[in-house]
Formats: structure tokens, sequence, C-alpha cells
């Protein structure tokens, strides 16, 4: 057996949604505090601390986290990593553990978003006099978006997902819509989720159209939260208590990936290429077929996204990800359930929380502490994020009967 | 009639019909619309002008409903595979927005309008895909 392995010892969510009253650090600190309790230790136990907020990537968030829960020394990693964020976080502190620098570590993730509006419309603002002079790479002399298409995330994961629907039969506005049912359905059944209020089918393709085929009910809302993880060393474990042991979570492949060049992605984000990639490698680096996931906590963002994140991730047949949402094998009782917390959709997205979030709720099914929601005897399951730009981020947990010795 | 320009730089509006010219890597083949240090997909930094097709079809598209300020909605922003090579995306004009009109696999063309005026009377002039007939 491997002794390098990595486990998680202790985790934490906060509740998502608007937390007008604390401030971004107290987020922090709720989470970061609540798995070290989680785990049963102290921030002295702690040799690494990885941290994520996008929105705040050059304001020193771990920093002044340790300033609210322990200053100890040790060394801090900020990162930033578009919505892969906290799943880089996380796997900072995986590979510090892994180099032998640390045998216990604390990853944590959180963003403040209030009521952020679109995300995605950047580029020049028309302020003074206007004098259209060519800059930057595209030589633009204005805004573009609206006028060369758009960059709006919820019009690019919409093209996402339409592409997915040219190449393959059976996919349209209807199979994007009951992703959405879904995951409105999954969410009533978690308290930490932003919204848990279940949509019918036509509810959700009655809503206000943002960018067809995405109605409202098919987007993330902008959410504050926050959520963290406590990961140890294998030999550290062995030395913990019977309960630690017991409660502890085997991390079988932490795996991140960028986008290789393809021919269209200069135009439309290849979101497709990485997740392959990534999902692929994790699939060999921890041994586990996609048929061995009892469940999935998959990025979300907009309900055309999840849909093709199916095929992505190899939980359908090639091509089948329309048939796949339509024979409801992504429900909680269907063939592998898919983001049962409600996903990004309805339990929220604050970027930097998001990839320790879906660790969170994996781990708590495989713990057997998932409450109302609880998968029964889920054993082996999938988390996976991905960031435009991009980065895509997919980690595999497991639960072994006990930590092997 | 004033100063025209276009509104970004792979779009060609001096003499002859607009046109989009990308940057080719001659050793990949790849095509890119801005300036590339190197190329993307082989990393060597040899480039060509390459131009492309004003015909292709409709790979995917979307209806905006909600977009920024300033932007008439609903408009169609649309992923055109180009006939010989190259992907762009641009909205779609003259057809109605709507799913019954646009439909993905559709051939279309390329058109030109204007996009704005500055305050010296320049008129930035951007491209748009319109179904061919």
């Amino acid at each position: 057996m491997s002794g390098d392995n990595v486990w998680l010892l202790g985790t934490y969510m906060t509740k998502f949604g608007r937390h007008t009253d604390v401030d971004l650090i107290d987020l922090a600190s709720e989470s970061a505090i609540g798995a070290l309790e989680d785990g049963g230790v102290t921030i002295h136990d702690i040799q690494v601390l990885g941290c994520g907020s996008l929105f705040n990537a050059q304001a020193g968030v771990g920093q002044q986290l340790q300033k609210q829960i322990g200053q100890t020394g040790i060394p801090v990693y900020n990162v930033a990593n578009a919505c892969a964020t906290g799943a880089t976080a996380m796997r900072t502190v995986y590979l510090t553990i892994k180099a032998g620098e640390a045998d216990m570590g604390l990853a944590v993730g959180v963003e403040q978003m209030g009521k952020g509006g679109l995300l995605g419309a950047g580029g020049k603002g028309d302020r003074g006099r206007k004098e259209y002079k060519p800059s930057g790479r595209y030589g633009s002399v204005m805004q573009v978006e609206g006028v060369l298409g758009t960059g709006l995330m919820p019009g690019v994961f919409a093209q996402a997902g339409m592409e997915y629907a040219y190449e393959h039969d059976g996919v349209g506005f209807e199979q994007f819509a009951k992703v959405a049912e879904k995951n409105h359905a999954h969410s009533t059944l978690n308290p930490l989720a932003h919204y848990q209020k279940e949509f019918t089918l036509d509810e959700i393709m009655n809503a206000e159209m943002m960018s067809y085929p995405n109605t409202l009910l098919m987007c993330c809302p902008n959410t504050d939260g926050s959520a963290a993880a406590v990961l140890v060393s294998e030999e550290k474990l062995r030395t913990l208590s019977n309960e630690q042991q017991a409660r502890a979570v085997k991390i079988s492949a932490s795996v991140l990936t960028t986008d290789p060049w393809t021919e269209r992605a200069q135009v439309q984000p290849d979101v497709n290429t990485l997740t392959r990639n990534a999902a692929q490698k994790a699939y060999d680096i921890s041994g586990v077929d996609p048929k061995d996931l009892d469940l999935v906590e998959l990025h979300d963002c907009f309900a055309t996204a999840e849909l093709i994140h199916y095929d992505n991730l190899m939980l359908c047949e090639p091509g089948g990800a329309g048939e796949f949402i339509d024979k409801r094998g992504p429900w909680r009782d269907g063939e592998t359930p898919v983001n049962v917390s409600g996903g990004l959709i309805s339990k929220g997205h604050p970027i930097g929380a998001t990839g320790i979030a879906n660790i969170y709720e994996v781990a708590t099914h495989l713990r057997g502490e998932a409450g109302d929601r609880q998968i029964e005897g889920a054993k082996v399951g999938l988390t996976h994020v991905i960031g435009l730009g991009s980065a895509c981020g997919v980690h595999i947990l497991e639960k072994p009967a006990q930590v092997r010795r | 009639m004033g100063k025209q320009i276009p509104i970004v730089d792979y779009l060609v509006i001096d003499e002859g019909s607009p046109r989009l010219v990308a940057w080719e890597a001659v050793e990949s083949g790849a095509l890119f619309f801005d300036r590339r240090n190197a190329d993307a997909k082989s990393g060597t930094k040899e480039f060509r002008r390459k131009q492309l097709a004003d015909e292709g079809v409709i790979r995917s598209f979307t209806i905006v409903q909600r977009g920024v300020p300033g932007v008439p909605v609903p408009y169609v922003s649309a992923l055109v595979d180009l006939d010989g090579g190259g992907s762009v995306k641009a909205n779609l004009l003259n057809c109605p927005p709507d799913p019954e009109h646009v439909k993905l696999g559709m051939r279309v063309r390329m058109t030109t309008f204007v996009a704005g005026t500055d305050d010296d009377g320049t008129e930035a002039i951007a491209f748009a895909f319109e179904p061919a007939a």
C-alpha cells in the first residue's frame, strides 16, 4: 500500500446565502474553526494554510484569517484560479502534505459576492470623450460585449450547452431545464443551501429568460459563503484517535488541469476537453470507475453546463447526456446522483468557496452524516469545478471501512 | 461620409469586401484573431496572415435577453464555423431572435453594420452574420 495517502480529517461549510451582517473574514473564520473542530484538532496542529477568495485575491485573506483564528507563522498560500479557486486551495494543501513538508493542513475557500449582477462583462468603459482608437490584442475600439456576440456567463454556458445539442440528438431546452428541476428539488433537503425551493419544469421553462436556453431558474445565484477542510497525511492519521480515524475520508485523487489548445476555444471557451482530461486522470489515479460513483458534485453554474458534464465526467454513454437526464439518472434515487446538495444553481456559488463546499458535501455523505439528504451507503464520490480561462479541479473521495495499518 | 474604423483589427474593411483575416501559425495551422507571442498549439513563433471565408454554419447560439447596459436585447450570439476553417463568435442579424427561427446548423454569411460613432464622427464597423439565402 501507499503510505503517503492524504486524508480529509475535518470539514465544514457555512450556510450559503446573503450574509450582510458579517464580513469576509467572519465567514472564513467560521468555516476554518468549524473544520478544525470537526477534525478534533486546533490551529496549532496546522502546518500549512491554503486560502482561496477570487475577488479578494490580492488582499492576503489567508493572513487576515490567521489574525482571527491563530497566527502560528506557518506558510500561507493565497490562491486564485477563477471558479476553481477553492479546489486549487485544497490541492495546494494536498500537495504540501504529499511533498512531506507538512502532515496536516487547512484549506479555506470564501467569497462574499452580494448582489453582483451578471459576471463576465468586462471590457472598455465609455467614459469622457469618445474617440475610437484600437487597443489591446484584438485592436478593439470599443466594448464588444453584445456587439460581437456575448461573453456574459449565462450566454457563454448557454452556447456551450447548445454546441452539445448541435452535436448530439435528444438534447434541447427541456433537457437543460430538467437539470434545474432536479437541483432545485434536491436543495429542499439541504438546510445550508442558499435557496430551498422546488419548482416545476413549467415554472423553470417559463421563468425570465436570461440567455436562451438558460432561464433565471437555470442560473446560479451570487452567494456569500465559505467552506473549509483539514487534510492529514496517512502516517499522522494513524496516530490520531479511533473516532478521528473512523470519520476520515480518503482523497483518492486530486487533479488540476487547464485547457489544451482547441480550435474554437479562442472565441468560445472549451469547458469539455479539460474536464474530460481531469476526470480521466482522476479515474486512472484512483482506480475508480465512473460506474462506481455513489454521488457526484459537479459544476452546474448553469443548467446547460451540468448536462454536458454528465458526458465529460463519463457518467453517461458518450453523447447520451440528454437521455441520462430524461431517465432521471442524476436524481438522488437515480443511477448516479448528481448535485444532491442542490448544486450551484440552488445551493449557490460563492466562487472561492465552491470547490471546497463540494468536497464538504461528498465527505459528509461518505461519513453517513448528511441527514435527510443522505445517499445511503455512499462509499465513493467525485467533485468537479471549472473556472473559465480555464482551470478544472477534480477530486475523488472514498470511505474505506477503516484506515489501513 | 466620415471615417470608418473596424471594431477589431481582424476585420479588414479597406478596399474590397469586408473580410476576416486571422493569424495562422505556419507550423500547426492554428488560427488566432489576436496577436500571439507564440502559437498556443505548437509553441512556434512564425505566423502568416490568412483570410477566412465569409460563409459558414451556426454551431451554437444563445439568445440574450438580459445583457449589459446600452446594448439592446434580445439579440442572438452565434458561434459560426467558417467554411475552410476558423470559428468566430458574432451576432446574428436579419433573423427573428427566437428558437423557432434561429437553428443549429443554419448556413450564414458575414455582413457588417455600424456599431457606434465617436465624437469625431468616426464610425466603428462591426461584423455579424445573417441567414444565407
